[in-house]
């Protein structure tokens, strides 16, 4: 199957050609990444690509995955509506 | 090892200082940085580009650097996409005294060129119709202000310098700037040394460090300021909607999410970039009294990242006479990114002792000696 046929964030639709492109022309890092393709930065906050781009810079450097920091985690850690969290505020006052 | 100038910071004032000078024929240009690419206040800023400011200064700088975002992908001949859409910033006046110094400020505009204008509410509900007209009275527009992604635009002046010779080193400290009889003579960093006679300080958050390294007392501190992204959704939203006293900025992105972010004013001075529940509640509060719609979206991501807060809130672009050959660009007090074009135009004809495009008496160190500084900045989230 064809690197571009293959989708790595399921959020932004990025490929795996994609990936690899940025990593063939220098970009090394996760953090890297996700500031040019938004890998991670979707609804799911990479629980799905994380690992997998992981494993690919793992590879593409010839470093032990291990070796290979993860992304950082931010709240959220699920998508909640703002007027809920401007509610919830109004019941503990 | 031996350098010709060495900038300290690969954030947008560096790179665009480094393509500045490149583009002007200077060889030996070296970037330190001690993250990785846009790790700073640059990548964790709110996006937005505009014009509609209250110093002289601020404005000039705003509107070249617009000057510059307009053609930039064919400037620095880059083939990603910046996103730069010209909607507007839309700046909402919610009490008389707003209302007033907005008409102060829109005729300053003007005066520069900068094509804002004062609306009446029902105008500006017409731009942005799911504004709540009760929470505010009046409002200021200016269509040429708008969004830019901060990653490419970062990456489109980094690959122009690279282009033109510019050496890169990311995760790479400044430990150490060493000077004698006033003029530098080597750099120490966590990797090796460097034998250079010209250092820019362009540290973002941590200029003053950087300054006291090489003995000069920069007046700035950073701050916390939290922004939080929501789901993308369809566009419904073309401005920036913004408001000084209410303490927002809310925009949608071409990419659909909504950012927003606000400053907290009891925010401790120092580097303190993570992100608080408190922000949460006080943001969600915020936007929904100002855009009740809004309310209805999702949040998916926060975070945080510095201002570099100058005491007059207008940036340090600057040499200094205690000490030759060392140059800064801090303070910008939030607004870095937009004014990056003209940071790197100006500290480039510092630096090679050219006329410069603008005068730098309001944008030097030495404005601060004053006992009293004359034009503060108010428009600041």
């Amino acid at each position: 199957m064809s690197h571009k046929e293959i989708i790595i964030c399921r959020c932004e639709d990025i490929t795996l050609q994609q990936i690899h492109d940025l990593l063939d022309q220098g970009y090394s890092t996760f953090e890297d990444l996700k500031r040019l393709l938004r890998v991670g930065m979707g609804p799911c906050q990479a629980n799905t690509c994380g690992h997998l781009i992981q494993k690919e810079i793992s590879k593409h450097f010839n470093k032990k995955i291990e070796e290979v920091p993860i992304h950082k985690v931010r709240p959220m850690t699920t998508g909640v509506l703002l007027k809920m969290i401007a509610e919830d505020q109004k019941d503990e006052d | 090892m031996k350098t010709n100038i060495l900038i300290i910071g690969a954030g947008i004032s560096g790179v665009s200082i480094a393509y500045n000078l490149a583009k002007k024929g200077v060889k030996g240009i070296l970037v330190i940085d001690k993250g990785y690419f846009t790790n700073g206040a640059t990548g964790r800023c709110g996006a937005g580009v505009r014009q509609q400011w209250a110093t002289e200064s601020n404005c000039i700088l705003a509107k070249m650097s617009i000057d510059f975002f307009e053609h930039a992908n064919k400037i620095l001949d880059y083939s990603g996409d910046l996103e730069f859409k010209q909607e507007g910033y839309l700046i909402l006046a919610t009490t008389k005294e707003e209302h007033e110094q907005f008409a102060k400020n829109v005729i300053l505009q003007n005066k520069l060129g900068i094509p804002s204008r004062q609306l009446t509410k029902d105008e500006a509900l017409k731009i942005v119709p799911h504004l709540n007209s009760g929470a505010f009275i009046s409002a200021t527009f200016c269509q040429t202000d708008g969004h830019l992604n901060p990653f490419t635009m970062t990456e489109a002046y980094y690959l122009a310098a690279k282009k033109l010779g510019v050496t890169f080193s990311f995760y790479e400290e400044v430990l150490e700037i060493q000077t004698k009889n006033q003029e530098i003579t080597q750099v120490i960093t966590n990797k090796t040394s460097y034998q250079v006679k010209t250092v820019v300080n362009a540290a973002g958050g941590y200029a003053q460090e950087v300054g006291v390294m090489a003995g000069i007392d920069i007046p700035v501190y950073s701050e916390n300021h939290e922004i939080l992204a929501t789901e993308p959704i369809e566009k419904i939203q073309g401005p920036m909607v913004m408001s000084f006293s209410k303490n927002i900025y809310c925009q949608q992105v071409p990419h659909g999410a909504f950012l927003m972010g606000r400053g907290n004013p009891q925010a401790p001075k120092g580097h303190d970039i993570e992100s608080s529940w408190q922000f949460l509640d006080e943001m969600a509060k915020t936007v929904i009294d100002i855009m009740p719609l809004i309310g209805n979206l999702r949040v998916i991501r926060q975070w945080g990242g510095s201002y570099n807060m100058s005491p007059d809130r207008q940036p340090i672009i600057s040499d200094t006479d205690q000490l030759k050959g060392f140059y800064m660009a801090c303070g910008f007090s939030g607004h870095g990114f937009m004014f990056a074009p003209m940071t790197g135009l100006l500290l480039s004809e510092l630096i090679l002792n050219e006329k410069t495009t603008l005068d730098m008496t309001s944008l030097h160190l030495k404005r601060f000696k004053d006992q009293d500084i004359k034009h503060i900045e108010k428009s600041v989230v």
